[in-house]
């Protein structure tokens, strides 16, 4: 069902696509929260959505039960697994056990902080070439002009792509995840683009391998001693490009967009540098962009919820993460809090792989803009607009300084 | 006081590295290993605190002397 009716009832007939949803979704999820904290609605498929910690931490961390044999929101369109690129998942997210773990041991050490730390200087250096260009003007646009620009480029220089092609991956990404969630064909459109891109890419690297180069590396892995297949290397470039795109540019808009409409925070963190590790979790849990899929494997009962095989299970990390049982005062930034469990990237064995570095981009994004622009306003605040669905970040926001 | 972490708990967050880089650090996986063998210095206790109150695995286990 597509309907686009109003939502009458946010915890039988919610709706994550809904206008004012996307623009601000934090009062829906503590009503849904505080009456009924497992909404179910039928619209775009059917699922449910659990909006408490617990339970969200719970179903993340029951993997056997919630499988990922699909993590988007929307069901895929049919034609999906037929087709040449049919077989392409996006491994490990997609994964489930027991493949999953060899999945995902392949890539964790890309990954690791140790790993991503080389990319700070290329991130610092692309951030500034960034600031660059519109510093002089007085204004700039925090989310098109800077946060969208950064992660295509940081994936691509660590894909080994070329990293002029960033503004179109960008294009494809956002096919996939923000219109082609509601719009299948150009879902699969730009699926199409993303994985004929990375056949021509392996093609090119088993013709002519690279040193030091993450293609070249993981066509040459092994699992249990036999060569990975080509539609693993396939879904991991897809799944790097996918993920990392859309989910890091919306944390670094929405942290700017919030520190835009608080100067008192952007004081805290000049007069303060030790505040930074603390300001990024928290800018991450009260900003958390992302929510995942999960399909249910079996018949079962969750919460008094009567859930049935197949049936889609959103992990809304957005809702969790504000949750008062868990956090006091869910809805202030406070950059020094003490406790905070959040979970921004998941939990359990599907916790983000690519975590270190998106806070690695983040913190860089953050600090080398304060560093530039060390006062700055939204221009116009009704001005600013959001995507939002299984992604939410600002796509426009206009900034003065 | 002494940490240990529940290795098979832990997925890799590094929370605990985040709040206490001097206690936590990170395997080639990413899962988090403790730096300090045997008691804490008496001023990180409360970093150590901190960490295991940022862990969402609740995988840091702080043991009291």
């Amino acid at each position: 069902m597509t309907t686009t009716e109003p939502v009458s009832n946010w915890t039988t007939d919610y709706d994550i696509f809904d206008a004012e949803f996307i623009l601000d979704p934090y009062p829906k999820m503590a009503e849904i929260r505080d009456t009924c904290p497992i909404a179910h609605t039928e619209r775009w498929g059917g699922s449910w959505m659990p909006t408490r910690y617990e339970d969200v931490v719970a179903i993340a961390h029951e993997h056997l039960t919630f499988t990922s044999q699909n993590i988007i929101v929307v069901p895929p369109p049919p034609q999906q697994a037929e087709g040449a690129y049919g077989g392409v998942a996006a491994p490990p997210i997609t994964s489930d056990p027991p493949d999953h773990l060899w999945h995902r041991r392949l890539i964790l050490p890309t990954f690791s902080p140790q790993s991503v730390a080389k990319y700070e200087q290329g991130t610092k250096d692309l951030c500034n070439s960034l600031i660059d260009k519109f510093i002089d003007s007085g204004r700039g646009d925090a989310a098109a002009g800077y946060a969208q620009l950064i992660p295509a480029r940081v994936i691509s220089a660590m894909l080994g792509v070329p990293v002029d092609m960033a503004d179109e991956f960008t294009g494809w990404v956002r096919g996939v995840l923000e219109v082609g969630l509601t719009d299948p064909a150009v879902r699969m459109e730009n699926r199409n683009n993303i994985i004929g891109f990375f056949m021509t890419q392996l093609a090119d690297r088993k013709a002519n391998p690279r040193e030091n180069d993450l293609i070249t590396e993981l066509l040459a892995s092994k699992h249990d001693g036999e060569p990975v297949s080509d539609n693993y290397v396939l879904g991991v470039c897809n799944l790097m490009l996918v993920a990392g795109v859309d989910t890091t540019w919306s944390a670094i808009g929405s942290s700017l967009w919030h520190l835009a409409q608080h100067p008192e925070h952007v004081e805290q963190l000049h007069a303060n540098p030790g505040l930074w590790p603390s300001a990024i979790e928290e800018l991450l849990r009260a900003y958390s962009p992302v929510t995942m899929a999960r399909i249910v494997a079996h018949d079962t009962e969750f919460q008094g919820c009567p859930m049935s095989a197949g049936d889609r299970v959103l992990m809304s990390f957005p809702s969790a993460n504000r949750d008062p049982e868990v956090f006091d005062r869910p809805n202030e930034v406070i950059l020094d809090r003490e406790n905070n469990r959040h979970v921004a990237f998941g939990a359990g064995i599907h916790r983000c792989a690519g975590s270190n570095l998106a806070r690695l981009e983040l913190r860089v994004a953050l600090q080398t803009w304060l560093e530039r622009i060390p006062k700055f306003r939204l221009e116009d605040p009704s001005s600013v607009t959001w995507a939002g669905g299984q992604v939410r970040g600002p796509r426009l926001c206009s900034v003065v300084f | 006081m002494r940490v240990q972490v529940n290795d098979s708990l832990c997925h890799g967050h590094q929370a605990c590295a985040i709040a206490a880089p001097d206690i936590f650090g990170s395997d080639d996986y990413g899962n988090a290993v403790v730096l300090i063998d045997g008691d804490l210095p008496a001023e990180r206790e409360g970093a150590a605190r901190r960490a295991a109150g940022n862990c969402p695995e609740r995988a840091v286990v702080i043991i009291e002397s």
